[in-house]
């Protein structure tokens, strides 16, 4: 007949407000925003990642380039270039590129007449600094360029920084989506929040008859914001999670080295499931101080 | 006996600026002695609802004082609202019950409020589902009770929690005159228990039936008998 304990309390604090069952379109908003944050933030994650990555491959590592018609005169220089290299103390490494290799990788370009040796293709040496600083890199560059007018510097960084500058502006990109959806989130919570005090009206001058305090009052619609919240977050944050891994592992399957990087960590997975715990927070938090502030003006 | 409220010069004028109407309650004063039973009688329109809800908190006044458990109530602030109004009890015109909750949890609805263990809380509604002969319709919703049954449970809501003043606008208005008689015992027993109770009623019929029951007539927003001023038997006013 009447209540079994903490469990009547509950309900019958649920039914003040009429909450039928079903889900409802706070849900799904929540849902949809949930699943839309959580692809962009991934995006932002990984692009990150990959700026940081490809900063680290590419800090402190030049390739040198020496360009002459004549091949022996070439390979003469190419010799001292590299034995001057290996002076240095700031150079950790210096490889020459093998000839065969780069004339695999000219093929495309070249066709069969890459691996003619009368071909005026230039000897490479790849250098790995010991000090990844820019000041090294620079003088470096500038010790092996008084070698010789044939001799170049190719600082893999320079060509590689548009690459960088692509995926940094994916990564702000990104976190202004996420920002923004969680402004729209919001305002969005705050909508039925007033919607739900003015559905509710009659049944809160009554509560307030009865002796509730503004916060009692608000906790039962919070309570209902934050279910329908969680329900929403992580319906839409599963289906997310789904999508991102599906995508890193097609990603993964492309073999690409510039795509390679754009993957999710550990902590990057572990951010992502925090953000329909943020949401719901968020969503709350929204809730309780549109009511209270909407209580305060009655009497 | 103290005075457990006191209305001095109260004056009472719906909306305000250009919105304002005629004073609906004007230089009302009167002291209500803690423990007394009051009925506040008058016309349809005279402003009785009025009075009560400046009573229970539910408007403040446009001017005058008005003085609730020895403190000022006009500018109670409006966190010592809760406080104040869990010590009313009140059974509303249009009994204003929630239309999602069953019989038994309208009733259970102030213990709940006020923070009562639901362990404790049993008991007490079960009493008073008795009391007002419910128990049939425990698990009812509002809707489906009729006017009368309705009745019972907004004041079976309004004295679950024992309130030290009781305020009942119009509450034998919907039942038979066996039930209305009951209803008034179930005031007077409260009464007894040391309850201030206050019935708003324009039934002369119910004003001979608690004998030493005190009554202010209203006409037309003005009190025409201070409280004490006419006792019972009051004349009839044709
Ligand atoms: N909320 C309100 N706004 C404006 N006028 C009101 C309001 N409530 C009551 N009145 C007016 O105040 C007068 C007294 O009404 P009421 O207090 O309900 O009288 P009673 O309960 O004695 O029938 C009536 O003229 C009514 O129209
Ligand atoms: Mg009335």
């Amino acid at each position: 007949m009447i209540g079994r304990a903490t469990k009547a309390r509950s309900s019958a604090e649920r039914r003040v407000l009429d909450e039928a069952g079903g889900l409802r379109a706070m849900t799904w908003v929540m849902a949809i925003m949930l699943f839309l944050t959580m692809l962009a933030a991934a995006l932002g994650l990984a692009t990150a990642g990959a700026a940081r990555l490809l900063d680290r491959q590419l800090a402190g590592r030049l390739t040198v380039q020496i360009v002459d018609g004549d091949p022996v005169r070439r390979d003469v220089a190419a010799a001292r270039v590299l034995a001057a290299l290996r002076r240095i103390p700031a150079v950790a490494k210096a490889t020459p590129v093998d000839r065969a290799e780069l004339t695999r990788l000219l093929q495309p370009w070249l066709g069969s007449d890459g691996a003619d040796p009368q071909l005026p293709v230039p000897a490479m040496i790849d250098v790995d600094l010991a000090d990844h600083g820019e000041a090294a890199a620079a003088r470096v560059a500038a010790t092996v360029r008084r070698l010789g007018p044939t001799i170049r510097v190719d600082r893999h960084e320079s060509w590689m920084s548009p690459v960088n500058d692509v995926m940094r502006a994916l990564t702000f990109l990104a976190l202004a989506l996420v920002l923004l959806m969680a402004s729209a989130t919001a305002a969005v919570v705050v909508l039925a929040a007033r919607a739900g005090l003015e559905t509710h009206r009659a049944t809160i001058a009554v509560m307030h008859m009865l002796g509730s305090t503004d916060l009692q009052v608000a906790r039962l619609f919070q309570r209902r914001i934050a279910l329908d919240a969680t329900i929403g977050g992580v319906g839409g944050g599963v289906v997310a999670l789904l999508v991102v891994g599906f995508i890193g592992i097609r990603l993964h399957g492309l073999g690409s080295e510039l795509l390679g990087g754009v993957t999710l960590g550990g902590a990057d997975w572990v951010l992502l499931a925090l953000l329909p715990v943020a949401f719901v927070v968020l969503a709350t938090l929204a809730a309780r101080v549109t009511i209270v502030r909407a209580l305060r003006h009655i009497l | 006996m103290a005075n457990i409220v006191q209305f001095e010069n109260v004056g009472l004028r719906y909306g305000t600026g250009p919105d304002a109407g005629p004073e609906t309650l004007s230089d009302v004063s009167f002291t209500l002695r803690s423990g007394a039973f009051y009925f506040l009688t008058g016309a349809s329109g005279a402003g009785k609802t009025s009075l009560l809800k400046l009573l229970y908190l539910a408007q403040r006044p446009t001017r005058g004082v008005i003085r609730l458990f020895g403190e000022d109530a006009v500018v109670l602030s409006r966190d010592r609202l809760p406080g104040f109004r869990r010590r009313i009890g009140v059974v509303f015109q249009d009994f204003r019950l929630v239309p999602h909750l069953s019989t038994c949890d309208n009733i259970a609805l102030p213990l709940r409020v006020a923070g009562m263990p639901e362990a404790d809380i049993e008991q007490p509604v079960r009493e008073m589902l008795a009391w007002v002969g419910l128990t049939e319709r425990a698990d009812a919703r509002p809707a489906t009770l009729s006017g009368g049954e309705q009745q019972r449970v907004a004041i079976a809501r309004a004295v679950i929690a024992r309130p030290e003043i009781l305020v009942a606008d119009e509450p034998t208005g919907n039942v038979d005159p066996d039930m209305a008689e009951r209803l008034l015992h179930l005031f007077e027993s409260l009464n007894k228990l040391g309850t201030t109770v206050v019935v708003a009623t324009h039934d002369f019929h119910l004003l001979g039936r608690i004998p030493g029951a005190q009554m202010m007539r209203l006409d037309r927003g003005r009190l025409l008998d201070p409280t004490g001023s006419l006792r019972y038997p009051p004349t009839r006013p044709e």
